[in-house]
């Protein structure tokens, strides 16, 4: 019973730390290079709610000082998290700029495929 | 003027990113060299200024905004970092001249504007991971830097080139994305991003919230030795070093893993600071180990390797197992050596890819047999060569000699004569391949390639000579290393216990 309670209390890191380790998975499992990119876009997501989550406190409203308000939820996640989000999203596109330029140079995105074909490395 | 001095902490940071933009816009090969050349200039006087500044009035803390720390971010430079910065300054601003006719040579026309422009971006990156005192403005300058290098690799010619980018791009990011999840750990814990306030705060965190720490732990030094290149996360490098244009390896080689280095060192005392509980997790044991693993795996594939690129990117693998050998032995000497190599290896590294970027100039490969017998036809490029190959295996006279000869006192001092032997039976794995080449290049009949080679002009032979002329001085003058990373090593020591 209280393993039930302890999973319902934690449920959003439950589903965070899925996240993570599924984009992980997928980074290292496939060979296709645009889905490792899709898989590491979603590694790097879940710790988007790896951040955000904790700032949210129940009842707390936002941080603007106001007497009638005593709990306050914290904004820095925020912040810090939208920096990460435009570090992510550059990641992406140069990872797919990158991909199109292998397509261009090798004529696949399977690694094994561009493995056989660079047969000395 | 003084004005001026206030602000230098930030000025390191924004000269290279306003350049970079910049260059960027203009895009044109020659005006992005003269912006490059002068930035790096600038950079390396006014890292040489802070060094002079900490020496004379102890760390520097700039205050961006005006918000004090903990709420702002904070600029912390003390004697450690400060000595990196005059490192990664100072190896950008001595390579740059040799920049022109290489990049010139192996970039695409068109591309070369670009070139300059990630150049200055990753020199930003750089220096911001040094300079900052925030964990979570590390991380981001940790990518700026990274993703700068992505693309610095892939100007490389060869169509390999953008694979080892694509490669080293996920691996990279993989990295900083555990570097986060480390960073979110201890700020959950603590409410902090500053690092010096993570240290005080740490102390009195309840004794039910050290696994959290101790999964920050785990997370930090996982990210940060992907970037580092610590065996077994070491795949990406040999590859992106042996294809990305030459000046851009010697670069890399000389500051990007160092930096990388320098936040581990960082962030080590200030857990350690913070609690001392962490010895029973015996992270220093984990380090030794791999390290010594690094140090003979990757000698031994360096001796078997006959493109001289990837030979040298394996040794580096090798020699960044001494840094965290040092790391690992955390006593006086142990991280004094650290230190020194982390600096001492930078500059004959710097030189060594410079050597094979110069002869990549004239004979077009880097491949041994190719090179045979082009010693007399390019005495004092491949003079420098031998210098900077000699202070890698550690001769006396050398740096190489310096930093080895801390280790191995910081290694006695740890577990006995094991560990010393360890390191000589490993340099003398580095003889083997470097005196290879040494052979092949001066001793044997000139190859058909290497007929036509003849001495490279001097904007290119002046920073190789300057390099090499280096790793002897220090050699001999060990006043701005081995003291000041002795210094170094004391502050960090003296904060942990």
């Amino acid at each position: 019973m209280q393993a039930v309670q302890g999973f319902l209390d934690h449920y959003n890191y439950v589903v965070t730390i899925f996240l993570m380790v599924a984009g992980l998975y997928i980074v290292i499992a496939r060979g296709n290079m645009v889905k490792k990119l899709i898989g590491l876009s979603i590694f790097q997501t879940s710790v988007y709610l790896l951040y955000i989550e904790p700032g949210k406190i129940l009842g707390g409203t936002a941080p603007i000082i106001d007497p009638a308000f005593t709990v306050y939820s914290n904004p820095l996640p925020h912040v810090l998290i939208l920096t990460a989000i435009v570090v992510g999203v550059a990641t992406l596109a140069l990872g797919l700029a990158l991909v199109v330029r292998i397509h261009e140079a090798y004529g696949t995105i399977e690694e094994d495929e561009i493995f056989e074909k660079d047969g000395d490395t | 003027m003084s004005s001026v001095q206030a602000h230098l902490p930030a000025l390191q940071v924004v000269l290279p990113l306003l350049g970079s933009l910049f260059a960027g816009f203009v895009r044109r090969e020659a005006t992005g060299f003269a912006l490059a050349l002068a930035v790096s200039w600038t950079a390396a006087v006014i890292s040489a200024v802070l060094l002079w500044q900490v020496l004379q009035g102890g760390p520097i803390s700039y205050h961006l905004g005006g918000w004090p720390p903990p709420w702002g971010i904070e600029y912390r430079i003390d004697l450690l970092n400060a000595f990196v910065l005059l490192l990664v300054a100072w190896v950008g601003a001595v390579t740059m001249p040799f920049a022109r006719r290489s990049v010139a040579f192996e970039v695409d026309e068109g591309r070369q504007g670009w070139f300059y422009c990630m150049y200055l971006l990753c020199l930003t990156g750089l220096l911001g991971i040094t300079v900052t005192g925030d964990a979570f403005n590390a991380f981001v300058f940790l990518e700026i830097s990274s993703l700068s290098t992505y693309v610095l690799i892939a100007l490389g010619r060869d169509r390999r080139a953008l694979l080892s980018a694509f490669q080293y791009l996920i691996m990279g990011t993989i990295g900083a994305t555990f570097y986060v999840i480390g960073v979110g750990f201890l700020y959950l814990v603590t409410g902090s991003l500053n690092m010096v306030d993570i240290a005080q705060r740490l102390g009195s965190v309840p004794l039910e919230q050290t696994r959290a720490v101790a999964v920050a732990v785990a997370f930090l030094t996982v990210g940060i030795s992907l970037k580092l290149a610590l065996f077994p996360l070491h795949v990406w490098l040999p590859n992106a070093y042996a294809y990305a244009p030459s000046l851009a390896t010697a670069f890399l080689a000389g500051t990007a893993t160092k930096v990388a280095v320098y936040l581990l060192v960082r962030f080590f005392a200030v857990i350690l600071a913070g609690s001392p509980a962490f010895g029973p997790l015996q992270l220093a044991d984990v380090l030794l180990v791999l390290s010594i693993a690094a140090m003979f795996v990757a000698s031994a594939i360096a001796v078997f390797e006959t493109n001289l690129k990837r030979m040298l990117a394996y040794s580096s693998l090798a020699q960044i197992g001494y840094i965290t050998l040092g790391i690992g032995i955390a006593n006086q000497a142990g991280l004094t050596g650290a230190i020194v190599h982390l600096f001492n290896h930078a500059i004959m590294k710097a030189a060594l890819f410079l050597v094979l970027g110069a002869v990549f100039y004239r004979i077009g490969s880097v491949k041994l047999h190719d090179l045979a017998g082009i010693g007399p036809k390019m005495p004092l490029t491949m003079a420098a060569f031998a210098v900077a190959g000699f202070a890698l295996i550690g001769t006396p006279g050398t740096s190489g000699f310096v930093s080895k000869w801390y280790l191995a006192v910081g290694a006695f001092g740890h577990s006995g004569w094991l560990l010393v032997l360890l390191i000589v039976a490993s340099s003398l794995i580095a003889v083997v391949y470097v005196g290879r080449v040494v052979e092949v290049v001066w001793f044997r009949p000139p190859s058909p390639l290497a007929e036509t080679a003849r001495e490279v002009p001097p904007s290119m032979l002046v920073p190789i000579l300057v390099l090499a002329g280096a790793t002897i001085w220090f050699g001999i003058d060990t006043r701005l290393t081995a003291d000041l990373a002795g210094k170094a090593a004391a502050m960090l020591l003296a904060a942990v216990r």
